[in-house]
């Protein structure tokens, strides 16, 4: 367990495979993949391009099903035998928050809208969830842009909004695919000092996949994934 | 927040003006609803406006407003003596065709004796006939004026416009006017001197002019008018048809053509609605799959990406809906016919747009729940 990580943790993967199509066509995009994050800790999951990196972030988001494996989400065991599909949904309304590489903010929802409209889901009311909205951008300091349209907003703002609805949930378990592959170098640490304050306030395991050098010194770990599987010497953690 | 509403925001010029083409359709319906409904009314005026219980007419006929009917005058004094019957009076209907001042005029012409049932009831200027001959009731709608004269029958008698009534005219629309049934049988019966004398030549008897086309009867209270109906077709030998089922023949046969054929076009603009609403859901729902796999990704159930397709349905539907009542609210005096736009026929039509909203969200639907919310981190 990393020094600045504690407690039990957040995200525990054993033995994941998940293998796309039979026969001919089969493909073996991750292969018994094993690991944890623990809270508090921001994880970078490398690799060459093909190598199953957004499909094993797919999987810990319970966006798609393994083929083999389960794995423990903030206690609560997903994809084992007593396992229901029902409860993806609720999963990842409850327990994920997710950052993609351009912010997919809905374009027919200002700022604010687009941060509250996960918390209505979430059965909070409107009046409520805008407060929360407000104050989550002004944490991300985007505060000043609530009222503004996603087409209106430069690339790191919108970057930056999309956090903050990533973070509109309340996770502990915090997805991100290429953060910063559209934004410079400077914009690109800016996303990561906020991921880094995520968290720290927030005690949340943090996993993101990318390319992008500029980033490598900023994680606490770093997954190595090669034709789907996980680099053993990198891995660590399990208990 | 309302997620539909907003989206529609978003797209507000695509919005406003699929509402707007969408109003002028429906406000089309809405339209042809009240047109027919003006039409049934006004076909039902006539022979509602004495408020009698039976028709009596010529045997093995369904009255005046069905079919041809002539029977003797007497025939009024004959029911008249039937038990049951507190009022009769013999009637004579006949359009006639004339100009005045130059400009042709088309009549449908009641003749009726003053001072028994028949004549016309709410008279709104002037007043009812009070001479033998060449006096004449006429409705607002024909454009005649108190004092002025018409001429009618084959010598352009001069008949002058002695009263005024309102909202009278026959199923085709044609304005009603009263003249005393003398006048009316000559104007339908009469016989020209050569053709008389052409008749007189060949040996045939004369014609009668003196017939009439029917008999209006009330009955007194307690008497149904089925029972003495049944008398009057036994005894006298005629044909008796209760006020009821002389308005369902002309609602049935004279009014079903029209009721057809606007039926037909209603369906057809209403399908043109439908895909018209269809292809906007389609299109606004294409334009935000990637919205709507975010949606799904952060934990939004099918349902909620129903309800704001549908919902973005209803709301254009309803939208276009009101428009088009509006629409057609706003021209209903400038249409010829009467245009009766009635609570009910809106709130059916009304009906009708939600089905239609329902069924042309159908496509964009099925679209929106095979996206996979994998299609979100797709890059
Ligand atoms: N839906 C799918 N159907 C079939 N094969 C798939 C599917 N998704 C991914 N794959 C395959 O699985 C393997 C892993 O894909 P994945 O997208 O996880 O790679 P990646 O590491 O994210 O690559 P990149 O860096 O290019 O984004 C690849 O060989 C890919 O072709
Ligand atoms: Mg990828």
């Amino acid at each position: 367990m990393p020094a600045s990580a504690e407690g039990p943790a957040l995200i525990e993967l054993r033995n994941i495979s998940k293998h796309y199509g039979e026969g001919q066509t089969r493909v073996d995009a991750l292969v018994g993949v094993t690991a944890a994050v623990y809270p508090g800790e921001i994880v970078g999951l490398l690799g060459p391009s093909g190598s199953g990196k957004t499909t094993l972030l797919n999987v810990i988001g319970c966006v798609i099903e393994p083929s083999e494996g389960w794995m423990m989400l903030d206690r609560e065991r997903v994809y084992d035998a007593q396992w229901l599909r029902a409860d993806l949904r609720r999963l990842r309304l409850e327990k994920i928050g997710f950052v993609f590489q351009t912010p997919n903010l809905l374009p027919f929802l200002n700022s604010t809208e687009n941060v509250a409209a996960v918390m209505e889901l979430m059965s909070v009311r409107p009046r409520e969830a805008r407060a929360r909205a407000l104050q989550l951008l002004n944490y991300l300091d985007v505060g000043h842009r609530g009222l503004s349209m996603p087409g209106q907003l430069s690339g790191g703002e919108a970057q930056r909004v999309a956090i903050a609805r990533a973070l509109a949930n309340a996770p502990r378990i915090i997805l991100a695919d290429e953060p910063t592959a559209a934004l410079d170098s400077q914009r690109a640490g800016v996303v990561m000092d906020l991921l880094r304050r995520v968290a720290i306030d927030r005690r949340a395991a943090i996993v993101v996949v990318t390319h992008d050098e500029k980033i490598f010194d900023r994680f606490d770990r770093v997954f190595h994934l090669r034709d789907g599987r996980l680099d053993a010497t990198a891995a660590g953690g399990v208990k | 927040m309302n997620l539909a509403f907003r989206d529609i925001r978003h797209n507000a010029l695509r919005f406003a003006l699929t509402s707007v083409g969408l109003g002028l359709l429906l406000g089309i319906v809405v339209a042809m609803a009240g047109i027919y409904e003006g039409a049934l009314d006004d076909a039902l005026r006539l022979p509602r406006a004495s408020h009698p219980d039976l028709w009596v007419v010529q045997p093995g006929t369904k009255g005046p407003f069905a079919e041809p009917s002539r029977i003797p005058r007497d025939t009024r004094d004959l029911v008249r003596r039937i038990p049951g019957v507190a009022a009769a009076g013999a009637v004579t209907f006949e359009s006639v065709q004339t100009a005045v001042q130059g400009k042709p005029l088309r009549l449908d012409i009641e003749g009726y004796e003053p001072g028994r049932i028949g004549g016309p009831e709410s008279i709104i200027a002037g007043h009812g006939i009070t001479e033998s001959h060449y006096q004449m009731v006429a409705d607002r709608s024909s454009g005649l004026r108190l004092g002025e004269r018409v001429p009618l029958g084959p010598y352009h008698d001069p008949y002058t416009v002695v009263g005024l009534t309102r909202g009278m005219v026959n199923s085709a629309g044609d304005p009603v006017a009263w003249v005393s049934l003398l006048d009316a049988q000559s104007l339908q019966f009469a016989v020209t001197p050569p053709l008389q004398r052409r008749e007189q030549a060949s040996g045939r008897a004369p014609l009668p002019t003196a017939d009439i086309n029917a008999v209006l009867v009330r009955l007194q209270p307690g008497f149904a008018p089925e029972a003495v109906a049944q008398d009057i077709v036994r005894w006298k030998h005629l044909s008796a048809v209760p006020q009821r089922e002389e308005e369902s023949y002309l609602t049935v046969f004279v009014i079903e053509k029209m009721q057809r054929q606007l039926g037909m076009f209603m369906a057809i603009l209403i399908t043109v609605s439908t895909v018209i609403i269809a292809l906007l859901i389609y299109t606004l729902t294409m334009d935000k799959l990637r919205s709507i796999a975010t949606l799904k990704l952060v934990g939004a159930s099918d349902r909620t990406i129903i309800g704001l397709i549908v919902q973005e349905a209803l709301i254009i539907g309803v939208t276009g809906f009101w428009l088009g009542v509006a629409f057609t609210s706003a021209l209903a005096s400038h249409f010829p016919r009467r245009v009766l736009i009635l609570p009910r026929d809106i709130g059916l039509l009304f009906g009708v747009v939600i089905v239609v909203c329902l069924l042309a969200s159908v496509l964009a639907v099925h679209a929106a729940v095979k996206v996979e919310p994998a299609q979100a981190l797709a890059g």
